[in-house]
C-alpha cells in the first residue's frame, strides 16, 4: 500500500479540500496461504520486529496477526515512560538502543510519536535505596548511558511541586537521566503498523491463533479464526498471552501473569515537566500534555488475566503520592485500568528461541515493555531474520534459567516502570 | 477484591490480610536432580487462563498457609482447603468441573 507522507504541507492541502484525500494509514488485507514469516501480536513489539525485519534484512513478505485490534493490549495500557537507567549490562544495552531509537522515531516513520525527552528522576527515599541509585550511576557510566545522581536541592529544583520532607520516606535524592522522557503510545503502534503497510506487509486483526502446526519439530505454520496460515518462521510477542501460545507450541515458560494497574486524574495546568518515580512508595506520575497526572501503581501478587487490578493498590498508590506530592490531595481521578503483565523468574525479558525449530518469542517485559519497544524489535527481527540472537538479544535467552544466569534487576521488581 | 475463607481459622479474609504464595503442589526436586528439574521446579509454571491452584497464606490472621482454587480470569473462588493435603480436595473439583467441564486435575507438575 503506497504512503502519502505526512507533512506541513499535505495539512495545508487537505486543510484547503476539507480533509477529504487523507488515505487509511494502514491495509486491511485477508490473510495470505502463505508467508515467510508470521508474527503473533500486533502491539508495539510485535510491529517493531516486523518493521526492523522489513528495513534491517529485506525481509517483507511478513504477516502480523492480532486477535484484539492493533496496540490494543498493554501498547495501549502503560504510562509511556521511556528510560534506561538499568543497573545491568545486558538491560541498559537494550533499553539504550530502544531510547536512542525512540529519538528519530518519528522522522524515520514520518508519525509524530510525540516523544519528550523531558527527563525521568527515581527518588531515593531509603538509605539503601540512596546506596543503590549512587551504584546504578556508576553503572550507567560505565556502559555509556547518560545519568547523575542527584541531591534533594536540585530534586526540588527540577519538580518544584515536591515535598522533601515527606511523613514517612523524605527524599535524599534521585537518579537522574535527563534524556528519557515519555511518548505517544498509540502512535509508535500507528506509525510502525503505518511503516509496516506501506513496505507490503500484512496486518491482520481481529484474527485469533488457535493452534500452532508444526512438522519434524520445525514450525510449518498456524491455525487462527480466518483460516490456517503457512510460514517459515513464526514469531511470538504476545506479552501476557505468551503462556497460552507457548502451550499451543509444546513448551513451558518461566512466566506468571498479574494485573498492573494505573490511572489518570483529571486534567489541570502544567505543574511538572519532568517523570517522577518513587519506587519504595510504589507510585509514579507524570503529566500528560493533555494535563492529567499519569500515575501507575502497583502489580496484584497473584495469577490473573482480568486486565483490572485491586482496589488496594489504587489506594497504597494514591496514599504514598500525596505524601510526595500534597499538591494533588484534591484531585479527582478521571479512570483507572488494568493490563495484565509477563513477569519471568528474574524480572528481565526473554528474547529466545525455542525447542519448536523456526519459532522464536519475545515476552516477559512485565511492568517496563513500552520503552523498549524500538530495542525490542530491532533484537528480535536480527534473531528471525538470522536464526540465532544477535549482541542485543544474546542475554535474554530462555536457557539462562536452567543455567542460572539470570539478569536480576531488582528495580523491576513487580513496579515502577 | 478478592475474598478466600481461611480453612485453618474459618474466618473470610479480604486480599489484604492474604500474602499470594503462587502455584500450589508443584513437584519439589532435591541435591542430585538434574538442571532441568530445577529449572522446571523453580522457574516453569502453568500460569493457566482459567483454572489455578495456588498458595496463600492468612499472613495478618492466623498466620498459617493453605490451598485455594480460584479462576484467573474471571477470579471466582472455588474453594480453599489446608495446606497438609497434596492435592485438591474431591467436592472442590466438583465444583471446578461444574464451571469448567474440560478441566481435569493433573498429578505431578
Amino acid at each position: 500500500m503506497p504512503k502519502k507522507r505526512y507533512s506541513a504541507f499535505a495539512l495545508l492541502r487537505e486543510a484547503a479540500r476539507y480533509h477529504s484525500g487523507w488515505a487509511r494509514a494502514w491495509a486491511s488485507p485477508q490473510p495470505k496461504p502463505r508467508y515467510d514469516v508470521v508474527i503473533v501480536g500486533a502491539g508495539g513489539h510485535g510491529l517493531a520486529t516486523a518493521y526492523y525485519l522489513g528495513k534491517n534484512h529485506g525481509i517483507t513478505n511478513v504477516a502480523v496477526i492480532e486477535k484484539g485490534w492493533l496496540g490494543g493490549g498493554n501498547t495501549g495500557r502503560n504510562t509511556t515512560i521511556i528510560r534506561s537507567n538499568y543497573l545491568q549490562d545486558p538491560s541498559a544495552a537494550i533499553y539504550e538502543k530502544a531510547r536512542a531509537l525512540y529519538e528519530t522515531l518519528s522522522q524515520e516513520l514520518n508519525m509524530n510519536v510525540m516523544f519528550s525527552p523531558r527527563g525521568v528522576i527515581m527518588l531515593a527515599q531509603t538509605e539503601h535505596e540512596l546506596r543503590g541509585y549512587r551504584r546504578t550511576a556508576h553503572a550507567n557510566a560505565l556502559q555509556g548511558v547518560s545519568t547523575e545522581f542527584i541531591g534533594p536541592e536540585r530534586v526540588k529544583e527540577l519538580v518544584p511541586i515536591i515535598s522533601l520532607d515527606g511523613p514517612r520516606y523524605p527524599v535524599l535524592g534521585g537518579l537522574w537521566q535527563a534524556r528519557g522522557g515519555t511518548a505517544r503510545h498509540d502512535a509508535v503502534a500507528w506509525g510502525y503498523a503505518r511503516a509496516c503497510s506501506a513496505m507490503g506487509m500484512d496486518i491482520i486483526q481481529n484474527c485469533e491463533v488457535t493452534g500452532i502446526r508444526a512438522r519434524g519439530g520445525q514450525v510449518a505454520g498456524v491455525d487462527t479464526t480466518r483460516g490456517a496460515i503457512d510460514c517459515g518462521r513464526l514469531g511470538l510477542v504476545v506479552a501476557g498471552h505468551s503462556g497460552v501460545l507457548a502451550g499451543m507450541a509444546g513448551f513451558r515458560l518461566p512466566i506468571e501473569s498479574v494485573a498492573l494497574q494505573a490511572l489518570v486524574s483529571e486534567p489541570i495546568k502544567p505543574c511538572m515537566d519532568v517523570v517522577v518515580m518513587a519506587n519504595t512508595v510504589h507510585g509514579y506520575m507524570s503529566q500528560s500534555d493533555k494535563g492529567e497526572m499519569v500515575i501507575g501503581g502497583g502489580a496484584d501478587g497473584y495469577n490473573s488475566y482480568t486486565q483490572r487490578g485491586s482496589f488496594h493498590h489504587v489506594e497504597e498508590t494514591v496514599r504514598a503520592l500525596i505524601e510526595t506530592f500534597p499538591i494533588i490531595s484534591r484531585l479527582k481521578m478521571l479512570r483507572q485500568w488494568g493490563g495484565i503483565v509477563d513477569m519471568t523468574g528474574d524480572r528481565s525479558p526473554i528474547i529466545s528461541k525455542t525447542p519448536l525449530g523456526g519459532c522464536f518469542i519475545n515476552c516477559g517485559w512485565g511492568t517496563g515493555g513500552f520503552k523498549a519497544i524500538p530495542g525490542s524489535g530491532w533484537a528480535m527481527a536480527e534473531m528471525m531474520a538470522k536464526g540465532e540472537p544477535g549482541p542485543l538479544a544474546a542475554a535474554f535467552g530462555l536457557e539462562r534459567f536452567r543455567e542460572g544466569r539470570f539478569i536480576d534487576e531488582s528495580v523491576a521488581a513487580g513496579v515502577a516502570h | 477484591m478478592l475474598l478466600l475463607t481461611c480453612p485453618c481459622c474459618g474466618a473470610e479474609a479480604d486480599e489484604t490480610e492474604l500474602q499470594p504464595g503462587g502455584a500450589a503442589h508443584l513437584t519439589r526436586v532435591g541435591p542430585g536432580a538434574p538442571d532441568e528439574a530445577f529449572e522446571s521446579y523453580l522457574f516453569h509454571r502453568e500460569n493457566p487462563r482459567g483454572v489455578h491452584i495456588e498458595r496463600w497464606r492468612h499472613a495478618h490472621g492466623c498466620g498459617k498457609w493453605f490451598h485455594a482454587a480460584r479462576c484467573t480470569r474471571t477470579l471466582e473462588v472455588f474453594g480453599t482447603y489446608p495446606a497438609q493435603i497434596t492435592a485438591p480436595p474431591q467436592p472442590i473439583r466438583d465444583a471446578i468441573a461444574a464451571k469448567h467441564p474440560g478441566w481435569a486435575w493433573k498429578e505431578g507438575k
